[in-house]
């Protein structure tokens, strides 16, 4: 018995490691495949209704990517403001961080769409020499809210991947830029933060990762019908047929293979930043005063 | 060492520099004249990188003033207009560190070129040929489009001179430009820094403990002893007979 079990052993050891726990990948699916066969999944009904849900991912896609695009900006400005001796540079990106920090996402999702309208509202009818249509302006779409509070609480945890990024810069490197007479401006532009990019770009590819799938809960706003994401797409059909096993299945499905996806392009472009000079030290440095900050919580 | 006042690049009066509570710099007056090559020596901690770095205001002083071709600037806190005129003043001095501090982004051309032209010191065509020169003067012209970091220390560090010179500054300022190179690269960079002065008649502050150059190249030499500039001469009295114990044991300790 011991003697086969050594035998068994020795064999295995021959096998390369990525072989054998691709096996217990499959053997995972095999499983997960035998319960939902006896469970009564309907592979049909995904088939039927994969087209549709699969529909709402340009509108996953357009969420995520504009919510990047002003987290990037919000984390720029935020870091750079942070940074700065200027009490009121200061002080505005201190509130703002310590609030979308300090307040959970879906809140201000709906301070957003449901709390801002009123304010609108009340001070139009307050002020009457405030243009016409001004209570309009803060009337959001379900997209565009969710684009603006995903944008701002990302950009706020942003903020201190861009400012660890920036303090990561080598002294000396802004003390040259200095010597030879470049403005704030220049400095920041030419040598700063193109140095500061290589350090900070892999984690705001995590933080693009992990917003897909925050998209999700712009559902909960109510999207209307021509903008619905994904996991709004496949709550309504789901519910509709009775098929919530093979709904949830599907989007969750979907997410995985963004994220997988999204995830190998972001180790190619992380592969290809780190050519061209060393920044090992740059990033170790970068990801302990990342450390240090989140565990301090938001302040 | 003589001469009006006109030809004065750098006067240093009265410069005194705390960090917090520690006094590094405790009055130091110095006059540097067109031309003059002044290397300053002297134990660690003795102030002279501070010293230096006021001078450029990386450091800002906490007494005294610092005049650079006619800008005469005191420290103190850094309003708009006052960075405008730090940083006209810095446009006339270069700047030479013991990191090298090249840009990294960059390549060796772009590292010479960029602040020329961002200081709109003449046209494209000029400052690329000026580039060009320099890193000939240097020897690295075979170089410009590589990435600093594919050269040794010695190369990065002529690249680094000729990114400082590109600016056409009045005065160049060197702080150890030699001690993070291995001992072999560091004839090299010493030989360029003396044909700045026997070429191109550059004026120039260098500390520097490589007694040889100073012999060699400097004009006047400027002992620091706990934030203070005990003696100073030219290098042949100053080597050979120095008046303190303090500047006697050190020149033993690196002779
Ligand atoms: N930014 C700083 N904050 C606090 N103390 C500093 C700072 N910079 C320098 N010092 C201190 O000031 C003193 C003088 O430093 P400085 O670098 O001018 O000496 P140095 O003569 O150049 O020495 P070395 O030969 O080691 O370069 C040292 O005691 C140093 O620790
Ligand atoms: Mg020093």
């Amino acid at each position: 018995m011991s003697d086969t079990w050594e035998r068994v052993q020795l064999a295995s050891a021959r096998i390369p490691f990525r072989i054998k726990t691709g096996a217990v990948w499959i053997a995972l699916f095999a499983f997960l495949g035998f319960v939902g066969s006896s469970a009564g999944f309907d592979l049909q009904w995904i088939q039927d209704n994969m087209r549709y849900i699969a529909g709402g991912l340009r509108y996953t896609m357009y969420t995520a990517l504009g919510g990047i695009a002003l987290a990037v900006v919000m984390a720029l400005l935020g870091a750079l403001a942070r940074i700065s001796r200027n009490p009121v540079a200061n002080g505005i990106a201190g509130f703002y961080v310590s609030f979308f920090r300090g307040t959970p996402l879906i809140v201000q999702m709906f301070l957003l769409y449901l709390a801002l309208p009123p304010v609108g509202r009340n001070l139009a009818a307050k002020y009457d020499w405030l243009p016409e249509g001004f209570a309009d302006w803060f009337l959001l779409d379900v997209m565009t809210a969710g684009i603006i509070a995903l944008g701002l609480n990302y950009g706020a945890y942003m903020t201190e991947i861009f400012r660890a990024g920036i303090q990561s810069v080598a002294a000396g490197q802004g003390e040259a830029a200095d010597a030879l007479g470049m403005t704030y401006l220049q400095k920041m532009r030419k040598v700063v933060l193109p140095q500061a990019l290589r350090v900070i770009i892999p984690p705001t590819g995590n933080e693009f990762i992990a917003m897909m799938k925050d998209t999700a809960l712009v559902s909960f706003l109510g999207t209307t019908v021509d903008t619905m994401e994904i996991f709004r797409r496949a709550q309504l059909v789901g519910k509709h047929d009775f098929k919530n096993l093979e709904a949830y299945v599907a989007v969750a499905l979907l997410y995985w293979a963004l994220t997988v996806l999204f995830t190998y392009f972001q180790a190619r472009l992380e592969r290809r930043l780190g050519r061209g000079y060393d920044r090992s030290h740059v990033v170790k440095l970068a990801e302990a005063s990342l450390r240090q900050r989140r565990a301090a919580g938001p302040a | 060492m003589t001469g009006t006042s006109t030809d004065v690049v750098v006067r240093i009066e009265g410069l005194h520099k705390s960090f917090g509570h520690l006094e590094v710099v405790k009055g130091v007056d110095l006059d540097v004249h067109r031309g003059e090559v002044v290397v300053v020596f002297g134990r660690s901690g003795s102030g002279k990188s501070t010293v230096l770095r006021c001078v450029n205001f990386i450091e800002d002083p906490t007494e005294g003033s610092i005049e650079v071709a006619g800008i005469r600037l005191g420290g103190g806190h850094r309003t708009r207009r006052k960075r405008e005129q730090i940083r006209q003043l810095r446009l006339h001095v270069g700047m030479v560190f013991q990191q090298f501090n090249l840009f990294p982004n960059m390549t060796v051309l772009d590292n010479v070129t960029c602040a020329p032209r961002m200081a709109g010191k003449g046209s494209e065509t000029e400052i690329a040929q000026r580039a060009k020169d320099l890193l000939d003067r240097v020897g690295l012209a075979d170089k410009a489009r590589e990435h600093p970091a594919r050269l040794s220390g010695g190369q990065q560090q002529r690249v680094a001179i000729a990114r400082a010179l590109a600016m056409e500054p009045d005065v160049m300022l060197f702080d150890e430009p030699t001690s993070a190179l291995d001992p072999e690269l560091t004839g090299e960079v010493l030989s360029v820094m003396k044909t700045l002065s026997t070429e191109m008649h550059m004026t120039m502050m260098v500390v520097t403990h490589e007694m040889g150059f100073a012999r060699e190249v400097a004009d006047r030499m400027a002992f620091f002893h706990e934030g203070r500039i005990l003696e100073e001469g030219p290098p042949s009295e100053l080597i050979a007979s120095p008046r303190y114990a303090e500047t006697r044991a050190f020149l033993e300790a690196v002779l």
